[in-house]
């Protein structure tokens, strides 16, 4: 199989980092946590797993000192596993982390833990994140009890600062309360009183808005870029929200599949998105106001199986901008056959379902589609219904990736380029963007 | 039109008319008034989207109006259904509605399909439980057309649950409401769970429902956006009250009712430019705040707010909005316009 896979592309400063003149506090370098499947009975007693899903898959970055990263993508993305695996509570199968010009990718449970005071994270649910059994004074307090201060009174008088900190106030009107006592948005600013209790520099906030009400949301964003400039942090914050992002961010990193597909500095990218994934994104938003609202454009299909990427670019099979070199190849053809059927009705597609055989064979990502005829057909037949599918969509993008479409018989085979590309990150104006339609374009700055 | 506390006229061209409906649930420190009066009407064929903060009672309103809520909640009022009373049916009644006239659609689509069972099993078991005529293959035909204006390709129609992606299993959640053709859906947070593409995906698909079935939706929310761009109409509510209904795009332009105005102002989108938010939390729904349930939190709260409840008036734009900003005039004491002087609210006094 021709795909490149993309080196791993060296940290550089972003644009936006460059204004803020922070020095670096985070280097991620071609960072790697893949998670083994496990196979079937058989593969359990004979050992050996049914391959991987790469959560993070090379991923690299530096966040400098006052940062605030949004690392933006869907569900299954990789980005709550990237956001854990740089506070060490996912183990991280290859690549570097550095924090604070230490590398701290290879640290122990117990080499780690002093690290801990300098890098807390704030959870999406604070209904979760709250044991329901403890009062805050208990909850918010632990953390220091973990990291060896017994005095009571320090404890008590470190809770009411975090306390005044995030704004629950009066603070003896809250010291003793339990979370079943509180709303959404006082219980978020439990969690970040918490976490910010230890004096971090750095918060890992994963989605730490989107469980709340939108009448408070905006208030918990506040609180945070306040406790930021008041207290020097820097944020990875992880979403899949590009609004809030938008706001709260100083550089975006949009992931799809584990990668990095678009990096740069937050302004940049909203105002001129270059990866088509970015766009499609930008424009899913829902508006509610009617004279903002932008015309959708969806991307076709579903998010693909981690476990089985599709070949070349990961977007590609959903992709309204792919070519010829993108990486088309048999799932592709079934996903076109789907789509093709789901434009007819029921009985035109029971027709048509009969000249082909078990569609399984396509699933197996390959250069080569074997499609089979179905009972008492020909490939002849095939190749006559694939004739019809091609002539209802001409400018469907799969065809300009296929080489060659022959009859073998009982089956027809449809040959994909091999030279398909797997795109790295290119440098186009201030983003970096991982599609191969700035493959040319790039400039070597 | 006015209309005055829910004593209203029944409109005779709705699929579903809501008249001064309340649900109470007892507790030990008295009764929660989740819903407490609302009235509301809903023609053929259309969405009427439901908007509120968690606790504002939109959840139950909708489990109301189909009476699927637990046995210990008090429902009064009238929700009549093509002239029947839902609320004084007979459960053996009922029962033969939903499915064939009723439907709803869950939240989490994760956790309502059988995982044991093929897609097509789902289909063949609805449409044999409520339409026993059809032929096999009739009910084949209806589920697979049906999934497929849901974007659901024939071929995986023998699939199980778990080889569908998550939007997939909405989607299919949403035909098997729909494959029997029912007059009225409730729609709970279909998009909660799920992500900006597989959200804007349904939105699209709860838009097309209008032109291919002929089925009225309620569509409850906290998103404002994906009203404006799925309802024709929209219903605010507030404290177990609708506070503003009318025409969604009149109500998102020109907000009649304050806390319409804030709760959009608050709506963080790509388009905001300052953070806003709303100054206090919801109420306890035990003992509200008199008069208007807003006042509390209300920047335009006048001396009449926190005195009287306000009517329900229609505005020019043909909104229904209950504040006293609108009137009626002659039911405001005199002195009642000036402002209202606000206790001070502690910054963490939110939701």
């Amino acid at each position: 199989m021709s795909q490149t896979k993309p080196e791993a592309v060296s940290p550089k400063p972003s644009a936006g980092a460059t204004k803020l003149g922070g020095e670096p506090l985070l280097n991620v370098e071609d960072l790697n946590v893949h998670f083994a499947l496990r196979g079937g009975t058989f593969s359990r007693f004979v050992g050996g797993a049914r391959g991987a899903v790469k959560a993070v898959d090379g991923v690299s970055f530096t966040l400098r000192r006052g940062e605030v990263l949004g690392v933006v993508g869907e569900s299954g993305s990789g980005k709550t596993t990237l956001g854990r695996a740089i506070l060490h509570t996912v183990p991280v199968t290859s690549g570097r982390i550095t924090f604070d010009g230490r590398d701290i990718t290879d640290l122990s449970d117990s080499q780690i833990r002093p690290l801990r005071r300098r890098m807390q994270m704030v959870f999406q649910d604070p209904n979760a994140a709250l044991n329901p059994a403890m009062d805050l004074l208990a909850a918010v307090g632990h953390p220091l009890r973990i990291h060896g201060i017994k005095d009571q009174d320090e404890i008590s008088r470190r809770v009411v600062e975090a306390f005044e900190r995030v704004g629950l106030v009066p603070t003896d009107q809250f010291l003793h309360k339990y979370p079943a006592d509180l709303s959404g948005g006082q219980k978020q600013r439990a969690v970040i009183a918490r976490a910010i209790i230890l004096g971090p520099e750095l918060l890992v906030a994963d989605e730490p808005v989107s469980m709340l009400d939108m009448s408070v949301r905006a208030k918990i964003l506040e609180l945070m870029l306040e406790l930021k400039n008041d207290l020097g942090l820097t944020y990875v914050y992880v979403t899949h929200d590009l609004a809030t992002a938008k706001f709260f961010c100083d550089t975006i990193a949009i992931m799809y599949l584990g990668r990095i597909v678009e990096y740069g500095p937050a302004d940049a990218i909203y105002a001129d998105p270059k990866h088509p994934y970015t766009r499609s994104l930008l424009r899913a938003i829902p508006e509610p106001d009617p004279t903002k609202s932008v015309p959708r454009d969806l991307p076709r299909g579903e998010i693909p199986d981690a476990a089985k990427p599709p070949l070349g670019c990961s977007f590609h099979p959903r992709c309204s901008k792919a070519f010829e070199i993108c990486g088309w190849e048999s799932r592709d053809l079934r996903d076109l056959l789907d789509r093709h059927w789901l434009a007819h009705r029921e009985d035109e597609f029971e027709q048509e379902r009969r000249i082909v055989g078990d569609l399984a064979t396509l699933d197996v990502p390959s250069l080569r589609a074997d499609l089979p005829a179905g009972a008492n057909q020909t490939g002849q037949d095939v190749l006559a219904l694939l004739d019809r599918i091609k002539e209802d969509d001409p400018h469907e993008p799969m065809w300009s990736g296929v080489r060659d479409v022959s009859d073998a018989g009982s089956s027809v085979h449809v040959d994909f380029r091999e030279d398909n590309i797997d795109p790295p990150l290119y440098d186009v104006g201030r983003q970096r963007v991982a599609c191969l339609l700035y493959r040319d374009a790039e400039n070597p700055s | 039109m006015t209309l005055i506390d829910g004593e209203l006229s029944v409109n005779t061209d709705a699929v579903m008319s809501v008249r001064n409906l309340k649900v109470w649930y007892g507790t030990a420190r008295g009764p929660v008034r989740a819903v407490d009066g609302v009235s509301f009407d809903m023609r053929r064929g259309e969405t009427l989207g439901l908007v509120g903060e968690s606790g504002s009672g939109k959840s139950t309103l909708g489990r109301g109006v189909l009476r699927l809520l637990p046995d210990a909640a008090q429902v009064t009022g009238k929700v009549l259904f093509r002239g029947q009373d839902l609320v004084t049916m007979r459960k053996k009644d009922l029962r033969a509605l939903r499915g064939p006239e009723l439907g709803l659609i869950f939240q989490e689509p994760m956790t309502r399909l059988n995982p044991l069972m093929r897609i097509s099993d789902h289909f063949l078991e609805t449409l044999h439980t409520h339409e026993p005529a059809l032929s096999k293959d009739q009910m084949r035909r209806r589920s697979i057309d049906t999934l497929g204006a849901m974007g659901i390709p024939p071929t995986r129609f023998t699939n199980y649950p778990h080889e569908f992606s998550g939007g997939m299993r909405q989607r299919i959640m949403i035909a098997l409401a729909l494959v029997l053709n029912p007059a009225f859906v409730v729609a709970d947070e279909p998009t909660t769970a799920l992500d900006v593409l597989v959200e804007a995906q349904i939105i699209q698909i709860l838009a097309d429902i209008k032109r291919n079935f002929d089925t009225s939706i309620l569509l409850i929310t906290h998103n404002l956006g994906i009203i404006a761009e799925a309802c024709e109409r929209v219903a605010v509510m507030y404290a177990g009250r609708i506070v503003e209904q009318g025409d969604a795009r009149a109500v998102f332009a020109q907000p009649a009712h304050p806390y319409t105005r804030e709760l959009l102002a608050s709506t963080i989108s790509l388009a905001t430019t300052e953070l806003h938010y709303i100054p206090g939390s919801p109420p306890d729904l035990i003992d509200p705040p008199s008069g208007c349930r807003f006042h509390p939190r209300c920047p335009d709260a006048m001396q009449v707010c926190p005195t009287r409840h306000p009517p329900t008036v229609t505005t020019t734009l043909n909104q229904q909005v209950d504040c006293w900003l609108h009137g009626p005039e002659d039911q405001i004491p005199a002195g009642g316009t000036e402002r209202l002087e606000r206790e001070a609210l502690s910054v963490a006094d939110e939701a």
